[in-house]
């Protein structure tokens, strides 16, 4: 244990777990919204923030984006790449949700089928960028990592004074982008008709239906807002890391997971509390021991909460008071 | 498509089965018993095209049906926690690694745990604990894992436990990966055990050329423990299993102990799975953590679930194809994953209660379909 | 009224042997058996009950009744374990049962039946029975699996073919096996007490409305409960059943069993019950006999004063 490594650069590590924990509260915003209406874990939300990576490598390529282009360029390429991302992983979502979810509804199939069709999806989405796609096109698809071109070139662009903390372009985009889609998507719940009707059936599905608030339609539309969430995580990741790979969605996804469960699954602003926490202990964990030990960290903290406060920190409540 | 597979309850098998005199089931069951026991040498044309060393690069017959029989009995045990008490594991790969890694650990001279105690005890440089020790080891190595994961988890909801078993499941690998000085780190152990038995023809009995009697011991297991699960399932636990399943508060009105029976569910499938994997550590003579991917954990499941889960013929058969057909069809080894994926989203959605489903389950599901679609026609 | 006029009545017939029914008792008919000793439930703000104290003695039919809402359901569920007093306590044979777990309380000797049946749907009636029966059984999960615990089977208990014969004499028939067969027979037993014993293998969610009101309470008897709680058994039955039930009642009490009824129905539970709690927004207002119930001006004006519930 090397608790030294952890205090010289505790400032350092706290702003870089606040980066990857930013990226996991988006993701888990679509667990929890998933979980809030139908009480399921929607297990190939993981393959949505796959596809959203993949998506903006395939803007950037289609762009001739590359690094070092002048700003209006490297804006307007991000923003197209955010839009297709956006657009490809709310699309994967509802595709899953019509294939794989809706006909079981339609049978009225217990949890545990959900969840196995799921995790079929999900092999089904990644053998698609592991296999299938290569198999017609070969590289960049296949079972190796990629790299996806740093097309905003990472600089600092202020010192945090007093405990001299360089703060980069990239991880403040990746941080304010998070805590704004974070806004936009809690002001939707709470104050838009549509998120009116997200809240009623989580609260109470059949008396949401006798109101008349369509159930297929909130269902269709949490799962186009978690696969948008997924999308812009998408982006944000491959600001920050530069690569993407057919499997990356599965331990990202876990670790989104347990964000959602640590805050309170089903409580918007909880996946925010859970992503931030679970990506600081990660980091930090991971200066105290050794790198190969993070994923064991995240499913450590996850059986402690389940153990010591099953409804997360800030409680289950997609429907109750305030998202 | 699903009036395809609905077509074969017209044959009724279950219920002509369960019709048949005593001694015409007597009959049937040991000429089954006996075709297995014969199935490696199997080369009556055409029965034989499903061998899968037909061509030169397939594995070895013998051995993929070793590796069907260890994965039967791993399904079998992960169908008394899923199938019959109704809890998601998606960790059981845990369990199957721990059997595993118990008897490498501590059978294997070669192992650190082993020579730790060689220069702790002064022992010799070949001592390791005996195969026949490393059994209960295995076994209670499982079980106690099993138990320690159950006693806090099972009382959560039942996805809560599924992705905590699943965290389980990475913990073991991961745990195995690293522990350099204990589980030999990524390079794994090599000098495994393999069950005592007498010389033939210079070599030991189990040995990695006569896959066959490996194949067999495999199958001995498989019956004592397919006939011990459809003990449980046919006594007060199975009983109360259902009970649970069907309404848990109910059940423990009528003084069903719903958290001890569940345990004993964890407990039971943790060390058939850990026997499992005790199984194929010895016959592989080698164990590294690669070998305990969190996709084994799925494909365990999917066995329980594409059969028919809480029917044992049903998981047989599901465990049969999901092993068999990989290897049968080795040149498309590349595609495995996909076509998994894509025959467990076919399977779930045009028949949810499975291949060979239980008749209670089928009905269940049917029940909850009829609901539904009068919920449907309600609003 | 000619009897074949009475739905299923020649199947509601008791034909069942009492004796291999009936239960052992531990106490002397009349003592107190349960205590509800002051007890106060509060949800939040809302008050459910509120200091209510009585006691059921041994042997008795008591009828706990009262209004919609008056607490008569919340009172069961504290007595079954499904809540904890927040105030007071139960106390079931002098033994302290508030808080504990529901599964122990069966064992203790208390059984009860749901107002909103809750069978186990998918199982034969006969199975729900025998869940019940488990509830007596020793055999644990290990003994099932190993079976070797071995009892030295009586002369009926012997089978009659040679060798399984004299295997089961050499080395006796395990517990398990016993206890199986035990449990079955008394259930079959207990579906003809209660009268359903015709349609006995079929899934319960498919038998009729009446039958698995009797399916429940051939269940809780299965558990051989000294006290054995009925929520609103006569819900939904015709007068024919309800004076069927009523014969029923009364039989369950002289198999030994002491027997608490929640009941709307006025006439049956002035017919039936030895003795009356009532309770009214969740305090007891009055307790006595059938006749000093009847006549007490409180109950009148709070229960018996409403028609529908009059008839």
């Amino acid at each position: 244990m090397d608790f030294d490594a952890l205090i010289n650069g505790l400032d350092r590590h706290t702003l870089d777990g606040i980066t990857r924990g930013s990226i996991y509260a988006l993701v888990a915003l679509g667990y929890t919204m998933v979980y809030g209406v139908m009480k399921l874990i929607n297990f190939a939300h993981s393959e949505v923030f796959m596809v959203g990576t993949w998506t903006v490598l395939g803007t950037y390529t289609v762009l001739g984006a590359t690094a070092g282009m002048g700003v209006g360029m490297v804006i307007a390429a991000t923003l197209l790449a955010l839009l297709a991302a956006m657009l490809a992983s709310a699309g994967t979502a509802l595709a899953v949700e019509r294939i794989a979810y809706r006909p079981l509804r339609k049978k009225g199939a217990p949890p545990l089928i959900f969840l196995i069709t799921g995790i079929g999806c999900s092999l089904v989405l990644v053998e698609t960028f592991g296999q299938v796609l290569r198999a017609f096109f070969g590289p960049p698809f296949g079972r190796v990592t990629v790299n996806i071109p740093s097309v905003i070139e990472t600089k600092v662009v202020f010192t945090i004074p007093g405990i001299d903390l360089p703060v980069t372009n990239t991880r403040l985009l990746i941080i304010i982008g998070a805590i704004v889609m974070m806004i936009a998507l809690d002001t939707f719940v709470n104050k838009s008709r549509l998120g009116r009707g997200v809240r009623a059936v989580a609260q109470d599905p059949d008396t949401a239906s006798l109101m008349g608030v369509n159930q297929e339609r909130v269902i269709m539309l949490v799962f186009v807002l978690g696969g948008a969430m997924a999308g812009v995580a998408a982006l944000l990741f491959t600001i920050q890391y530069d690569i993407t790979k057919f499997d990356i969605g599965f331990i990202i996804g876990i670790k989104a997971f347990t964000a959602a469960v640590l805050g309170g699954i089903g409580n918007l602003r909880g996946a925010l509390v859970g992503g931030l926490l679970l990506g600081v202990v990660e980091v930090y964990a991971s200066q105290i021991w050794d790198s190969s030990w993070t994923d064991v960290t995240a499913f450590i903290v996850l059986v402690l909460v389940l153990m010591f406060r099953p409804t997360g920190l800030l409680g289950e409540s997609l429907g109750k008071a305030r998202a | 498509m699903s009036q395809i597979l609905d077509s074969y309850r017209g044959l009724q098998l279950g219920n002509r089965w369960d019709r048949a005199p005593k001694w015409f089931r007597t009959v049937a069951l040991l000429l089954v018993v006996a075709f297995a026991f014969y199935l490696p040498f199997l080369n009556i044309l055409p029965f034989a095209y499903i061998r899968t060393d037909l061509n030169p690069t397939g594995s070895d017959w013998a051995s993929v049906l070793f590796l069907i029989v260890v994965y039967m009995i791993a399904a079998v045990g992960l169908n008394v926690v899923i199938g019959f008490a109704g809890l998601l594991d998606l960790g059981y790969v845990g369990f199957y690694a721990l059997g595993a890694y118990s008897v490498a650990l501590f059978g294997s001279p070669s192992s650190p745990v082993v020579q730790a105690l060689q220069s702790r005890f002064d022992l010799s440089e070949e001592w390791a604990v005996p195969f026949v020790m490393c059994i209960p080891i295995a076994i209670a190595m499982s079980l106690t894992a099993g138990v320690i994961l159950g006693a806090p988890t099972l009382r959560l909801r039942g996805d809560y436990l599924a992705i905590v078993t699943l965290g389980f499941g990475e913990i073991i690998r991961i745990t195995a990966r690293n522990l350099d000085n204990v589980t030999g780190g990524a390079a794994g152990i090599t000098q495994v055990p393999v069950p005592p038995g007498p010389e033939i023809d210079g070599r030991s009995f189990f040995n990695t050329i006569d896959a066959e009697r490996w194949y067999w011991l495999a199958l001995v297991i498989l019956i004592l423990i397919v006939w011990l699960a459809s003990r449980l399932e046919h006594s007060r636990v199975g009983r109360a299993w259902l009970a649970i399943r069907e309404d848990e508060d109910a059940a423990a009105v009528m003084g069903v102990a719903g958290f001890k029976f569940k345990l004993w569910a964890f407990a039971i499938g943790a060390s058939v799975g850990g026997l499992a994997g005790l199984l194929f550590g010895s016959k592989q003579q080698y164990v590294e953590p690669n070998a305990f991917m969190l996709n084994l954990s799925f494909l365990f499941v999917a066995m329980v679930v594409i059969g028919g889960s809480g029917n044992i013929v049903g998981v047989l058969v599901g465990a049969f194809l999901l092993t068999y057909l990989p290897e049968r069809f080795r040149e498309l080894q590349e595609w495995r994953p996909f076509a998994f994926g894509l025959a467990l989203v076919l399977v779930m959605v045009l028949r949810p209660q499975g291949l060979v489903p239980s008749r209670r389950r089928a009905a269940e599901i049917e029940d909850r379909r009829h609901e539904a679609e009068e919920a449907a026609a309600d609003a | 009224m000619p009897e074949h006029e009475i739905v299923g009545a020649e199947e509601l017939k008791d034909t069942s042997d009492h004796d291999k029914i009936a239960i052992e008792t531990s106490g002397a008919v009349g003592e107190v058996l349960l205590e509800v000793d002051h007890v106060t439930l509060r949800f939040g703000g809302v008050v459910a009950l509120n200091d209510v104290n009585f006691d059921i003695r041994r042997g008795e039919i008591l009828g706990l009744i009262g209004p919609n809402g008056a607490g008569k359901t919340t009172c069961f569920n504290a007595m079954t374990g499904v809540y904890t007093p927040t105030e007071g306590t139960i106390r079931f044979k002098d033994q302290e049962i508030a808080g504990t777990k529901p599964h122990r309380i069966n064992h203790l000797g208390i059984a009860r039946t749901f107002q909103n049946i809750r069978l186990f749907p998918e199982m034969s009636a006969l199975e729900n029975v025998m869940v019940g029966c488990d509830a007596r059984h020793k055999t644990s999960v290990l003994g099932v699996l190993f079976r070797a615990y071995r009892v030295r089977p009586s002369e009926g208990e012997l089978p009659k073919s040679g060798i399984r014969r004299s295997f089961a004499k050499v080395f006796g028939i395990s517990r398990h096996t016993l206890e199986e067969r035990a449990g079955r027979r008394r259930s079959m037993e207990l579906l003809r007490f209660v009268g359903i014993a015709d349609r006995a293998h079929e899934v319960a969610r498919n038998l009729p409305y009446g039958y698995q009101r009797r399916l429940e309470i051939a269940r809780a008897l299965a558990t051989e409960p000294e006290l054995i709680c009925l929520d609103e058994p006569a819900a939904g039955f015709n007068p024919a059943e309800k004076e069927d039930l009523m014969g029923l009642i009364r039989r369950i009490r002289d198999l030994g069993h002491t027997v608490l009824v929640i009941e709307h129905d006025m006439k049956l539970v002035l017919g039936v019950t030895d003795r009356i709690v009532v309770l009214e927004f969740g305090q007891k207002i009055a307790e006595g006999t059938p006749e000093e119930v009847a006549r007490n001006p409180k109950v009148i004006a709070a229960y018996l004063g409403e028609p529908d519930d009059a008839a």
